[in-house]
């Protein structure tokens, strides 16, 4: 039998690995890329600790943190590509606005 | 057996994450996270979660990360970005990331503190799930179908060609 | 007691009038404006007078009316409340009679000018303070009215503020009256601490109830004296009177010849106990008098502008009123204060309406001849100037003799002999500004278009009235020569001043009432000389001793001493600190607090880089920071 505590711990290097993606990247699409990683190890986690609680809860929490992600990363694109459209890079450090 | 299947998975999935940062090429990055999202159904399906296994295989790997795809044709950059000067924020980010981990480790071996190795896997059944979908979360159930719906909109509304282009 | 039970409104009446002057003066027409001032002081008059109706009465107490507790710190207790006795009444009726007609003469004399209602409401004001300080039974009250007049003062010497003279005048009053009001605040406390109460009737009752010792009466009784010395401008604090002349002419015989400057004289009288005491305070006192007498009169033989010979007088007659006080006949002191305030004051407004009918001219030496020319004028001018130099029968000579008298019978013979030679001089400089100015040949430009003429009748009538008091009113204050009744005046006070303190034989009596008439007819004797038989003996004389010309001309050169010794010194460590102190420390300190919130600023904006890689590093940390709390 596979210990919980390795998925767990699976969760939470694959949830690391995508925030160092995050901060390795420096386009903007890869980056929403690895958000979305930090989301599937979430939903990981989740269902992990559900087979270990012996709840189904988390199974139905998965099932919509995936059709949400679905949702958001239509609309994420949506706008990189009006970004794009606009700036015609998307280089996450050209895009200063918020700066001062 | 479930344990020699989960180790090749898991690392077939991490791999391909590390290979994801490594890689510089955007489609290539794309492909390596598909190939993590599949490996990560099926561990969904060694967690007794057969749906979530399969909605994920069908979802995450196939409609969304096909998505990307579609924007990075779009995109069409066969440049790779150039190397940073500086790369001050990415050791700062992984330093942390790396903090954030011990943690997260931590939390979770509390979270697993009270509770035996093998618990009662009831949770697996679909039929139960389809109950507990129609009753329990009937509520997030109806906002979500709203929320695809939203997000229909919104992306034609965003991305749309707008008339006469 | 009817209408007299309101004694209180007095001050308060004045005071509302000045109020809505303030807030409402510039909207209201100058008619209105003169009527509500007037008549303010108007109805503080009636109502004194039936105050005063009621303690004239037989069987007619003091009446004290207590507003509210004021202060209440440990236990210290200073009331806001009123009393009216006899002392009270006779300053309450020279400060809104004599009052009233000036307020009258203003309307007239001040009717060109641009800032109509600020000079009434602050006539107003002054009223008011004034009288709160002789009906205050509480000396904190009183110090209220002391200060509040001297803030009167200067905002009505530099009315003109405009002009540099009179700002500087006006700020020349006010701080050489503060170094007096330090000493008499010190005063204050001295008594606070030691009587428990700030009321003056316990304060007069201290050195017999023992709570004062001899030493802290003496010292009290000094201190309060220095603060009179500033407010009365005696020697040495009465350097800014002449200057004080820059202001409008009715402001000058209100304040600085009828009642501000007797206040001095007032507080001393008021305090009669400390002072009675005391015979070290007291010999200060009437020493301090005697000398300024002289002293001022000197200098008014040869100043050449008519107001400032007036100023030269006035120090030089409340000089008078300080040696009555301090040879222990206060009600002596009280009688030439009452008799002053008609005569000076009427000096000045007559002065007032010369230079109002010449268009400005104040200096002598370019007048002459006008008795012709102001019909009215000249001879009340005449009635003031008899008046202030003793000549028989008018009231300046029974109040001057009374004062003269008791420092004989109390064996101050110097003082006597200088009050005697004050006496000489005061006929002297009178009568010679009376020469200069009306007789003579006409040196006044006739300029086109502005004849000299006689003045409106607002100014002439208080005038007129003003000659007849000075004329008349020495009458109620007769000396003993005429039996003990006559001094109708020193019985009146006697309730709160004692009985006059003198027992002379009639025929000394007499022989200095001649004496005393003597040296006011030598006096003017010798004025007509000067000025009217061989008009060139001014100038000879002055060639002469040119040394003494000069020495009386620049005023024995005292403001230049003043100014070398105390006023450079001060401002140049004012300077000094400044420099060092206020622009580098204090502006230090505000620009540095700016200059580090800028600072904090500049070091915040850092992490405001717009990159979205900056803000998620932010949200790691947050993340960090939150998962270790929950998991400590």
């Amino acid at each position: 039998m596979i210990p919980p505590a390795a998925f767990v711990i699976l969760a939470a290097l694959l949830f690391i690995l995508g925030i160092i993606a995050f901060f390795v990247k420096k386009d903007l699409l890869t980056q929403f890329m690895a958000v979305e990683v930090m989301l599937n190890a979430g939903n990981l986690a989740f269902l992990a600790l559900a087979k270990a609680l012996g709840k189904a809860d988390g199974q139905m929490v998965v099932l919509f943190v995936i059709t949400v992600a679905a949702a958001e990363a239509v609309i994420g694109l949506a706008i990189i590509v009006l970004v794009f459209r606009q700036r015609r890079s998307i280089r996450t450090d050209d895009l200063k606005d918020l700066r001062g | 057996m479930a344990l020699v299947i989960f180790v090749i998975l898991s690392v077939l999935c991490a791999g391909a994450v590390v290979a994801m940062i490594i890689s510089r090429n955007q489609a290539h990055n794309a492909l390596f996270l598909v190939l993590a999202f599949s490996s990560l159904g099926g561990i969904f399906g060694l967690l007794n979660a057969p749906f979530a296994a399969v909605v994920q295989v069908l979802v995450y790997a196939g409609a969304i990360m096909v998505l990307f795809l579609f924007a990075i044709m779009m995109f069409n950059l066969r440049q790779p970005a150039p190397p940073e000067r500086k790369r001050l924020r990415a050791f700062l980010g992984t330093g942390l990331a790396l903090i954030l981990l011990a943690q997260l480790i931590l939390a979770g071996r509390r979270a697993l503190a009270g509770v035996g190795a093998a618990a009662a896997s009831s949770g697996g059944d679909i039929a139960h799930l389809g109950r507990l979908l129609f009753s329990d979360y009937l509520y997030a159930f109806e906002i979500t179908s709203l929320l695809i719906l939203a997000a229909l909109v919104g992306a034609l509304a965003l991305a749309g060609k707008k008339e006469g282009e | 007691m009817g209408m007299a039970g309101l004694f209180w409104l007095v001050p308060l009446v004045p005071g509302a009038s000045a109020f809505v002057l303030l807030l409402f003066g510039r909207r209201l027409s100058r008619r209105w404006v003169a009527w509500q001032a007037s008549a303010a002081v108007f109805f503080s008059f009636v109502l004194t007078t039936a105050a005063f109706a009621h303690l004239g009465a037989a069987g007619g107490a003091g009446l004290s009316k207590t507003l509210l507790k004021w202060i209440v710190s440990g236990s210290v207790e200073a009331w806001i409340s009123f009393t009216f006795d006899e002392l009270t009444a006779v300053m309450a009726l020279v400060v809104t009679g004599v009052g009233f007609l000036i307020h009258v003469y203003s309307t007239a004399y001040m009717a060109e000018d641009r800032a109509y209602s600020r000079y009434f409401a602050f006539l107003n004001l002054f009223t008011f303070f004034m009288l709160v300080l002789v009906m205050a039974s509480d000396i904190v009250l009183m110090f209220v009215g002391w200060e509040g007049v001297g803030l009167c003062s200067y905002l009505l010497i530099g009315f003109w503020f405009d002009r540099p003279a009179a700002a500087k005048a006006g700020m020349k009053a006010f701080i050489v009256n503060r170094i007096g009001d330090a000493a008499f605040i010190i005063g204050i406390l001295f008594l606070l601490a030691n009587v428990g109460s700030s009321s003056l009737a316990a304060i007069n009752a201290a050195p017999a109830s023992g709570l004062l010792g001899p030493g802290l009466v003496t010292l009290v009784a000094i201190l309060l004296f220095v603060g009179a010395t500033g407010k009365s401008a005696q020697v040495p604090l009465y350097v800014w009177l002449p200057d004080a002349m820059e202001g409008p002419t009715p402001v000058s015989a209100l304040i600085h010849a009828a009642t501000m400057v007797t206040a001095g004289v007032y507080m001393v009288c008021r305090l009669n106990g400390l002072f009675a005491a005391s015979v070290t305070a007291s010999t200060v006192v009437a020493w301090v008098g005697a000398i300024t007498a002289v002293f001022a009169a000197t200098m008014a033989l040869v100043q050449n502008d008519i107001k400032r010979v007036l100023a030269y007088s006035t120090i030089s007659q409340i000089g008078y009123m300080f040696i009555g006080c301090g040879v222990g006949a206060y009600a002596a002191g009280m009688f030439h204060l009452v008799t002053h305030a008609f005569f000076k004051s009427l000096l000045f407004l007559a002065a007032g309406s010369v230079i109002h009918a010449l268009g400005g001219i104040q200096d002598m030496r370019q007048m002459g001849g006008l008795r012709k020319r102001l019909p009215v004028t000249f001879p009340v001018f005449l009635v003031g100037a008899l008046a202030i130099s003793g000549i028989p029968f008018l009231s300046g000579f029974f109040s001057k003799d009374a004062i003269l008298t008791s420092a004989f019978a109390g064996g101050h013979y110097v003082i006597y002999g200088l009050g005697l030679a004050g006496a000489v001089m005061t006929a002297f400089y009178m009568f010679r500004l009376i020469y200069l100015t009306f007789y003579g040949e006409e040196k006044a430009p006739l300029t086109p278009g502005y004849p000299v003429h006689e003045s409106p009748w607002a100014m002439t009538v208080p005038l007129v009235i003003l000659a007849v008091f000075s004329a008349l009113a020495g009458f109620i204050g007769l000396p003993v020569l005429f039996g003990r009744r006559a001094d109708v005046f020193g019985r009146f006070l006697e309730g709160i001043l004692g009985p006059a303190a003198h027992h002379l034989a009639h025929s000394t009596e007499a022989a200095l009432i001649l004496a005393a008439t003597i040296s006011a007819l030598a006096g003017l004797g010798l004025a007509f000389l000067f000025y009217r038989r061989s008009p060139d003996t001014p100038a000879r004389l002055a060639h002469r001793f040119p040394g003494a010309y000069r020495l009386l001309l620049g005023k024995y050169y005292i403001d230049e001493a003043y100014d070398a010794a105390v006023v450079r010194p001060l401002v140049g460590g004012a300077g000094w600190v400044y420099e060092h102190f206020d622009l580098k420390v204090i502006d230090g300190t505000l620009n540095g607090a700016a200059a580090a919130a800028g600072l904090a600023g500049k070091g915040l904006n850092i992490l405001q880089s717009g990159l979205v890689r900056d803000y998620a590093l932010a949200f790691l940390m947050g993340a960090i920071l939150f998962l270790g709390f929950l998991l400590l």
